[in-house]
């Protein structure tokens, strides 16, 4: 198996356009003798089928929600980067491409990115039409702030709900298609298996969620869109029902699965206040502009936090970084803040929370600015603690959040699969080691409204005339029986333990030895806990219900079975990337001063996995990256 | 703490339901009202017995999945709250909780606590949307919007179609989620080629499905995103201009 990642062979500026007169083209009037299959209906899917039908094509849309408009996109908070430089403050494509992959920790595709600052600024003028009601200053004009460390203002955003704006936007354009009939929309509903024929995606296999039927469809091609993996460690910000399954299956159908260890892991999360905890959730980032990072000095510390001294207190952030103090990047602040808990000076009943202190800011700028401000913030922390964050500092503690790893792509997004291609969240390619702020939704819909559809053209063009794959081929049959054959497996255990115990146990085996700091030991630890966990689990798990009802037992059973397999080929990427970039802390490779450490001589390359069926070890293959256009530079932030 | 829940359950659409009383012992107050029903739902399976069926998602109030009837109330006791963000400190010790699904012939029981609110689809592709193709838009800074229209239409585009509002009408009505929608796009300078067509097309597909508003603002009190239904009074007024004009170009 070669990688080939078809980079065009242009310079940077003008290969997207260069390339998109070279591809092939597909005849407006033939293009709906074409079917496409999207699974996932957040920005990407629902962005890519809407448009795939704008065009022509006849799309088929599957979600697992009861409504597309409840994919976990809507959750996104912060906002959307544009190049547009409305603010004359020199901002740039080259500017947010350079950004990006330097905030990449240069582990991202030079090529991908540029042309994903280059489609931004289509983006905000195609959701402006749309309708998304953006901030606007009194002029009438798009307003913009400034977030995630950028040097100019180029984050559109929508009150603190912009994924939510987007998401509907998308959400419209494909209720127009819906209505139109060039797309047919089917809710509730799994998709378990990708099915190939001669080595091309030719299908999926789909549960209906509430009536148990397994059924085949077909299409010349197929698109994944169905989001990242955080929740392998069980408690995350993501929403429950946010799995590996599509991806993962296609993995096993020879996708290869691309930097499955990175992960991002966000700062400020709420910490868990018991065992039963579902999730967990994220405030927003621009607290740390004015909150004070700290912890007290003694481990054995008992006074409540106003009546501790400020002697007896240690703003650990501001100590060891002057220069940017609370205001680190996010790996910095996530792995500071494990490291004073780790040595037992978290705070809260379960000590496993630092403070985010706003007394100082209170004082400097009046209760009433700080409410102007964060108000919002502050009143759903106190709903979910029942504390007020006026009269006692925050506890934030770091959460994974964003997956940057996801199936290998190349430049038309198609992986290592003919035909199948995965967009969004769901590939590798934009976000190298660490995605900055506000550049999530940026490729959901930059990947969904200005990419896919165009690349998918090339792929179809030449198979004008060929008809589609008939479900009743063995490949569906075969495939469907599987479905069935695993749900019944899971039904006929009826071992002692929940599917959610497991889920938890793996959980916490993740986030130990394969968080945001990692070691050889520890890895590999993890890597013989996590087959025996797995093997108990197949033979202890206790599934109740039924196959043809709706059955939350039966769903989640077939997603933590795919975390195992996942969460196994995590722990062996981070045990051979022996460096640290980004947010991944390999303890072994760290600077004198105990920084993240890469090592460009000898990883600069993407890894991309092969399945070679289970409990067998996957065949690792690299992709060089090359970086012709931005000096490769070690960050500091002292 | 511990609780005592009457919890509506039934196997089916077409099944007979039924309450069934469970105790919800040991439940920490700092528990949101969903992580109590895991809870309530992992004893369950070690019981042998199927879990309560409910739909969630983000847990975070936003993506509008959840929505219980608690003791009565959409959303529960906890004003501009959704299930997810509802937690246990807001009971006592002792209580005994009431929990069913939504209520509303709109609005069929899928299975337990979950119902199929997929009208809500139907009425966004009505005309939910405004007309613009992928690649056609022209600069965002050629269409200004006034800071107010935008914020405006931000209040009505803050609808997370969770369904309290027609769950909470005494007549099934959604007139509160339609205008919602509809004023999103009608406020806008984009949205006003297609505004009255819009408002006919939406009104008639939301009256094939739901109940008559008769004015009684429960959805407003129900509602965890506080929409004002002001917005219904937008959406009568854009409704009548467009019968009017369909009538004079007919």
């Amino acid at each position: 198996m070669t990688l080939d990642s078809k980079i065009p062979d242009a310079p940077l500026e003008t290969m997207w356009r260069d390339h998109k007169f070279s591809m092939k083209l597909v005849n407006p009037n033939n293009k709906r003798k074409f079917e496409v299959i999207v699974i996932g209906t957040g920005l990407a899917g629902a962005s890519a089928a809407a448009t795939m039908g704008e065009l022509g094509y006849r799309v088929k849309v599957f979600t697992f929600h009861d409504s597309p408009r409840r994919a976990h996109s809507i959750a996104a908070q912060g906002g959307i980067n544009a190049a547009k430089d409305y603010h004359g403050e020199g901002d740039s494509v080259y500017r947010l491409f350079y950004d990006t992959v330097k905030g990449g920790d240069y582990r991202s595709r030079e090529a991908n990115v540029y042309r994903l600052a280059e489609v931004s600024n289509n983006i905000i003028d195609q959701c402006v039409a749309q309708g998304v009601p953006f901030a606007r200053e009194y002029g009438g004009f798009l307003d913009n702030r400034s977030f995630g460390g950028a040097q100019v203002r180029r984050t559109f955003y929508a009150r603190g709900q912009t994924g939510q704006q987007l998401l509907l936007g998308a959400y419209q354009a494909l209720a127009r298609q819906v209505a139109a009939g060039t797309v047919e929309l089917i809710t509730k509903s799994e998709m378990l298996e990708l099915v190939t024929v001669d080595g091309k995606a030719s299908g999926v296999v789909v549960r209906d969620l509430v009536t148990g039927e397994i059924t085949s469809h077909s299409a010349h091609a197929v698109v994944l869109a169905t989001g990242g993996y955080a929740n392998a460690f069980f408690l995350s910000t993501n929403a429950m029902a946010s799995n590996v399954t599509a991806a993962w299956r296609a993995h096993r159908k020879g996708a290869m699965f691309a930097n499955p260890c990175f992960t991002q892991i966000h700062p400020t999360a709420i910490p868990s206040s018991d065992e039963f905890q579902s999730k967990l959730t994220l405030m927003s980032e621009s607290l740390r502009n004015d909150g004070r990072i700290w912890v007290p000095k003694d481990p054995d510390e008992t006074r409540a936090a106003a009546d501790i001294p400020e002697a007896d207190r240690d703003y650990f952030l501001e100590r060891k970084y002057p220069a940017f103090g609370n205001l680190v990047p996010r790996d910095v602040a996530s792995r500071n803040a494990k490291e004073q808990i780790d040595a037992g000076k978290g705070v809260g009943p379960l000590k496993n929370g630092v403070y985010l202190d706003f007394a100082a800011a209170i004082e400097r700028l009046g209760r009433d600015a700080v409410d102007d401000k964060y108000g919002n913030l502050f009143e759903m922390y106190e709903r979910i603690t029942g504390e007020d964050p006026f009269v006692t500092p925050m506890r934030i503690y770091p959460a994974p959040h964003y997956t940057m790893g996801g199936l290998w792509v190349d430049y038309h997004l198609q992986t290592t699969i003919p035909g199948l291609f995965a967009i969004g969240e769901a590939n590798f390619s934009d976000h190298g080691a660490n995605r900055l702020g506000a550049s999530a939704l940026m490729q959901g819909l930059a990947d969904g409204y200005f990419i896919l559809p165009y690349t998918i053209g090339d792929y179809l063009a030449p198979m004008l005339g060929q008809p589609k794959v008939d479900t009743t081929a063995s490949e569906f049959v075969a495939a469907e029986q599987a479905v069935r054959d695993q749900n019944e497996r899971f039904l006929r255990t009826n071992g002692t333990r929940s599917v959610d115990w497991y889920h938890r146990e793996l959980g916490k085996i993740m986030w130990d030895h394969c968080g945001m700091a990692r070691n050889r030991a520890g890895l590999e630890k993890a890597l013989s806990e996590i087959p025996t966990l797995r093997e108990e689990f197949w033979q202890n798990v206790r599934v109740p219900g039924s196959a043809d009802t709706l059955n939350s037992s039966l769903e989640k059973a077939g997603r933590v079975a795919d975390f195992f397999e996942l969460s196994e080929l995590m722990c062996r990427d981070a045990l051979m990337r022996e460096e640290s970039c980004g947010g991944h802390f390999r303890e072994e490779s760290q600077t004198e001063e105990g920084e993240a450490k890469r090592d460009d001589d000898n990883f600069s390359f993407v890894a991309a996995w092969e399945w070679n069926g289970p409990g067998v070890e996957p065949t690792l293959h690299k992709e060089a990256l090359e970086f012709k256009n931005v000096a490769l530079t070690q960050r500091s932030y002292k | 703490m511990n609780l005592t829940l009457r919890v509506w359950r039934q196997a089916g659409p077409d099944a007979p339901g039924r309450f069934e009383t469970y105790e919800a012992t040991d439940v920490s107050e700092d528990a949101s009202f969903l992580e109590m029903l895991d809870q309530v739902n992992e004893q369950l399976t070690d019981d042998g017995q199927e879990p309560i069926e409910f739909a969630h998602d983000c847990r975070e109030g936003i993506c509008g999945t959840c929505g219980l009837m608690i003791n009565g109330q959409a959303h529960g006791p906890e004003r501009a709250t959704a299930t997810c963000q509802l937690h246990m400190r807001k009971f006592a010790d002792g209580d005994e909780i009431v929990i069913e699904p939504w209520r509303a012939a709109g609005f069929p029981i899928v299975k337990d606590l979950v119902v199929d609110r997929s009208a809500f689809d139907r009425i966004v592709e009505a005309g939910g949307y405004i007309s613009v193709d992928t690649g056609s838009a022209p600069d965002g800074n050629l269409i200004p919007v006034p800071k107010e229209v935008a914020d405006a239409s931000m209040d009505a585009a803050a609808c997370i179609a969770c369904g309290a509002c027609v769950a909470a009408c005494p007549n099934g009505a959604a007139q509160l989620f339609t205008s919602a929608k509809m004023a999103h796009l009608n406020v806008l300078p984009q949205g006003q080629p297609e505004r009255h067509e819009r408002a006919v097309a939406m009104v008639d597909t939301m009256e094939q499905f739901f109940g008559s508003c008769t004015n009684m603002g429960e959805c407003e009190a129900a509602c965890p995103k506080g929409i004002s239904i002001d917005f219904i009074a937008w959406m009568n007024k854009d409704y009548r201009k467009g019968k009017m004009k369909s009538r004079r170009s007919a």
